[in-house]
């Protein structure tokens, strides 16, 4: 029963990969990213993953995706950027790029075929997850929670900016 | 014999849900009649309680319009996001000691991350309504939502220290003793006004706005697809209301009554609260409502945890 999960949903976020990145239109592309990303969270929860799975979704479907819509709709992308990207689809674009992905996806298929049996059958529980990030990987989390105290300090710094310059202009 | 059982309560579930919330646009209303000191519906049968199957009649007989200028297929999919993700959710709330539909050791995760999914609703109906209005709407979700999330997941996060487990049955038993409003005051206090927000309701409806924004994201919805969005606006109450009744008021446990008695009469009460909230506060500003969440809000959910975390940690030293 889970082999046959497992391949549905990876064929669907498959899918939804490759129909978010050949879409012209921004809006659409999004929602099928957003769709990629949930059969990845289904994939993680049949690996035996739950937690990752949850955080999944969360934090990637909930959180960043709705900031990149919330982009989209600043833009307020119109007719004009269509005919644009779709002109970026042009063969020549994406032929180097392909090749590579070609290669990364060989080197992958020959890697995976080396480990047996990834599917693991007693799930990881919240628990060790966080026994193993604040124990040996103890740094990685701290560093982690460093750069993104300096986006933090960045963005502080551009919107104070433009605040000020703002105020000066009516003033 | 097992999953048939879970089936039939996926049924049961579904069914009283849609149910419960059309009867509750009637008893919302007439809750507001109470407290603003008017009549509300009250001519349709008894009560006025037929005025449910009147609204949904003439909801049904409108024209299902969908604007020429809209982006067709997210215009449509836009509001069926809302309800699926909503009524996902209910899947976790463990209604009595064995009514619950799956008890997974992430319940609570998924619920904010049901929650979390339901933005999008908002956000493309007001991007594929093609129309300045919704636009401003869907925009002011997106940045609401996103911020009142931040501390609606961490408010949780004092419960979930005490009781050691995501898993939501296991949070009501660790409330044997003592309810989480007793040891978790501020955390309720910051999941309540997150929930308020995260579902849009009035003190917090600045995505639709009537005044400033005509509707907002549903600015070009009618007929059933608007419907949609009120069915998912109030599942998503009726959820928040059963989140705050599982890990702050002590689920389903109480004396006398029977457990599952005693969780509908604790989510009536909350309900009947979030109705009373929206008769009694007026809209805040936009920005208003941002410097709250992020300068009121936040500190308060960050102390909260840090005191927690620290009381937990002397006890756990206490008992050693």
């Amino acid at each position: 029963m889970i082999p046959v999960l497992f391949y549905v949903a990876a064929a669907i976020a498959v899918g939804a990969a490759i129909l978010a990145m050949t879409r012209s239109n921004a809006a659409h592309a999004l929602i099928f990213l957003i769709v990629s990303l949930l059969g990845i969270a289904v994939l993680f929860f049949l690996l035996g993953a739950p937690f990752a799975a949850a955080l999944q979704v969360v934090v990637y479907a909930g959180a960043i995706m709705v900031l990149f819509v919330f982009v989209i709709m600043m833009l307020n992308l119109g007719g004009n950027s269509q005919e644009k990207e779709h002109d970026l689809l042009s063969f020549e674009y994406w032929l180097v790029p392909g090749v590579m992905a070609g290669i990364l996806l060989g080197e992958l298929v020959i890697a995976i075929n080396q480990t047996t049996n990834p599917l693991v059958s007693d799930p990881v529980l919240p628990k060790a997850v966080a026994l193993s990030l604040f124990g040996p990987y103890m740094l990685g989390v701290e560093l982690a929670s460093m750069l993104l105290l300096a986006g933090l300090v960045g963005a502080y710094h551009l919107g104070r900016d433009f605040l000020v310059r703002n105020r000066e202009r009516s003033s | 014999m097992d999953e048939l059982r879970v089936i039939s309560m996926i049924f049961i579930l579904i069914g009283g849900a849609v149910g419960g919330a059309a009867v509750m646009t009637w008893f919302e209303r007439r809750m507001l009649g109470v407290w603003q000191d008017r009549l509300g519906p009250n001519r349709l049968g008894p009560f006025g309680i037929f005025q449910v199957a009147a609204d949904m009649l003439k909801l049904l007989g409108k024209h299902d319009w969908v604007p020429p200028f809209a982006d067709r297929p997210v215009f449509i999919f836009a509001p069926t996001a809302i309800v699926i993700a909503m009524m996902l959710g209910f899947a976790v709330v463990p209604f009595a000691p064995d009514l619950v539909i799956i008890d997974m050791n992430i319940g609570l995760l998924f619920f904010l991350g049901m929650t979390s999914l339901a933005v999008y609703s908002v956000l493309l109906g007001g991007l594929a309504s093609k129309n300045k209005y919704a636009l401003m709407g869907g925009l002011r979700s997106a940045a609401q939502m996103v911020s009142y999330e931040v501390f609606m997941g961490l408010s949780l996060m004092g419960v979930v220290m005490l009781t050691g487990s995501f898993s939501l049955p296991a949070i009501v038993e660790a409330q044997r003793d003592w309810w989480f409003i007793v040891t978790q005051p501020l955390g309720l206090f910051v999941f309540l006004v997150a929930g308020l927000a995260e579902s849009h309701r009035l003190p917090f409806d600045l995505p639709e706005a009537e005044h400033e924004l005509t509707a907002g994201f549903h600015t070009e919805y009618g007929g059933m697809k608007f419907a949609m969005f009120m069915l998912g606006e109030y599942l998503g109450l009726m959820l928040i209301s059963c989140m705050i009744t599982t890990l702050f008021l002590g689920g389903w446990l109480g004396p006398f009554l029977p457990p599952l008695v005693w969780f509908f009469l604790k989510t009536a009460v909350v309900i009947l609260f979030f109705i009373l909230l929206r008769a009694a506060i007026p809209r805040p500003r936009y920005d208003q409502l941002m410097s709250l969440g992020w300068k009121v809000m936040l500190p308060i959910t960050l102390i909260n945890l840090m005191l927690t975390g620290a009381i937990a940690l002397w006890q756990a030293e206490a008992t050693l």
